[in-house]
């Protein structure tokens, strides 16, 4: 038994949620690769040689895996498929765009977004918003896997893994990236922040959003986020989404801020350790999963709680 | 062009859904059922290409039981074509739908499939992408701008750290995220001319299709229920409490 498991990176650095990922192909049990692919990557593979439980890194460099195109990727990932019992990747956005397309390809049902691993074939995922947990058993001969991060511990790295050189695949073409627009931000991360502050439709503009989140945020070195409808009005960017279909958090603190809780939204952060909700409707669902709740006009609230700290 | 379009018969997004006592599966007898709600976004860009004149033709398809059928109707309403239901009461799981789907592709030969990018009651997240994968075309996945220009699709993607933009060929599939449009509501008229539009209904056996499901449902459970807040009196008490949970300095 051994599990593959596909970096995220963006040619020079290793994505956290990699580092999750390689904790639940660990729980699975067996050997542990990792597969690097990308262009002039090679820091990449030299930074996660160092995660722990990793015993190979296989180092596929080729211009055309610059963008890991899901087109590309796949056709990688299935070419070395037949060596591996498990093959998973973080459920981020990359996550999700490739691993389907390795599943058909191999004709494979896959696992998405598990949360818990009882034994090597059978796997534990939320379904219908977090509402519901489903656990499945596989019957595939190689499972394809994707991994919420949250839901597992990021491994150390003190390991020592040696470092294989894969020949490229043949470039599928087919997809041509264009641009990316990537939010710049001197903030921690969202997906993994210890505390992340989000708001919602309740403070009326994108102005105020800034206005009154931002200087919480600083003081707490927190993340920023949003609710659907905040995103939805223009308030901030896509990414900073909170939910269902959006980002999955679990920080340390989670400060909900002018938002009503619809259970998309909460599907996104109630494994938070600890959630505040500031809103002035005390009938809002938000209330139902808040550790703490505090009922009044966020305009008066969020900068006296900004003083305070 | 020839569009088509995969809508899914979810439980409504408003309801709340309960696990059966014995744990085999949710109870949704008498739940609201409607369209997934990417879904609805998928059928919205469709119906908008056909009006710019781009697409000649959208197709609504849907796989399951017999009531699929309403949803198909809604699609027909909100301004598709013809509708294909594929009907069968095995329950589908996303690679067995990917597969029916090819066979559909190889009959209508469209040169581009829209879809939602999940579906709001298994959360897979994969049907688009299977697609995709066993039609070896290209993808675009989580769509908030689509363009199609001489032959080639430019779609805007929502991904972890903003937006990107790629360019792929077609014949391609795209899965629609929140932001790609504004689904309209079906009117009276077109919900009454929906009805005489043409739904043509197949099965697995027929388009050679193995839909056994390669996942076992062991188990459904509620997740475990947060413990009961408390309400603050003010800004100082919460502070007093979170410096208590050691959350803050």
């Amino acid at each position: 038994m051994t599990c593959l498991v596909i970096a995220e990176h963006d040619n020079s650095s290793l994505k956290s949620a990699t580092l999750n990922t390689v904790t639940a192909a660990a729980q699975i049990g067996g050997e542990i690769h990792l597969l690097v692919a990308g262009s002039a990557c090679a820091a990449v593979a030299k930074s996660a040689a160092k995660i722990t439980g990793v015993t190979k890194i296989l180092l596929a460099d080729a211009a055309h895996y610059a963008e890991q195109s899901p087109e590309n990727m796949a056709a990688l990932i299935v070419a070395h498929a037949v060596a591996y019992s498990h093959i998973l990747a973080p459920a981020t956005a990359a996550g999700k765009n490739i691993m389907p397309r390795v599943a058909a390809l191999l004709d494979t049902a896959q696992i998405s977004e598990i949360v818990a691993v009882h034994s090597p074939d059978t796997f534990v995922r939320p379904i219908y918003a977090g509402n519901v947990l489903l656990t499945v058993q596989s019957l595939d001969a190689v499972k394809v896997i994707t991994v919420r991060a949250t839901a597992f511990e990021a491994t150390a790295e003190s390991g020592q893994a040696t470092i294989e050189h894969l020949t490229a695949t043949a470039d599928v073409g087919q997809s041509k990236l264009v641009s990316r627009e990537l939010t710049q931000s001197a903030r921690p991360e969202l997906a993994i922040a210890k505390v992340v502050v989000s708001g919602g439709r309740g403070l009326g503009n994108s102005e105020n959003f800034h206005r009154l989140l931002e200087p919480l945020a600083d003081k707490l070195g927190a993340a920023l986020g949003a609710s659907r409808a905040a995103v939805d009005a223009g308030y901030v960017p896509n990414d900073f989404q909170v939910g269902q279909t959006g980002k999955i958090v679990a920080p340390q603190l989670y400060i909900a801020v002018g938002i009503s809780g619809a259970i998309q939204h909460l599907a996104g952060m109630k494994d938070s350790r600890v959630i505040v909700a500031i809103n002035k409707d005390p009938d809002s669902a938000i209330f139902q999963v808040a550790d703490y709740g505090l009922v009044g006009d966020l305009f008066e609230i969020v900068p006296a709680l900004t003083a305070a700290l | 062009m020839k569009v088509l379009v995969l809508v899914k018969r979810v439980v409504d997004y408003n309801v709340k859904v309960r696990v059966k006592a014995d744990g085999s599966g949710v109870d949704i007898a008498n739940a609201k059922m409607s369209m997934n709600p990417f879904d609805e976004i998928a059928v919205e860009e469709a119906v908008r290409l056909k009006e710019a004149g781009i697409a000649s033709e959208v197709i609504a398809v849907s796989a399951g039981i017999a009531n699929c059928q309403e949803t198909l109707r809604t699609a027909l309403a909100l301004g598709a074509d013809r509708a294909i239901l594929i009907e069968t009461d095995t329950q589908l799981q996303p690679l067995a739908i990917a597969k029916l789907l090819k066979a559909i592709c190889a009959k209508e030969q469209p040169q581009l499939v829209l879809c939602g990018k999940q579906a709001i009651d298994d959360d897979a997240n994969q049907t688009g992408q299977m697609l995709a994968a066993l039609m070896n075309w290209p993808q675009a996945t989580f769509a908030s701008n689509v363009i199609v220009a001489n032959g080639t699709l430019t779609v805007t993607r929502e991904i972890d750290g903003g937006l990107e933009t790629i360019e792929i060929t077609l014949p391609a599939v795209v899965t629609t995220d929140l932001r790609l449009n504004e689904p309209r509501y079906a009117t009276l008229p077109n919900i009454m001319k929906s009805k005489k539009k043409p739904l043509e209904t197949t099965t697995p056996q027929a388009l050679g299709v193995d839909v056994t499901p390669r996942l076992t449902t062991l188990n459904m459970a509620e997740p475990p229920k947060r413990a009961a807040g408390v309400m603050v009196a003010d800004v100082a008490e919460l502070v007093a409490k979170l410096r208590n949970e050691g959350v803050i300095a």
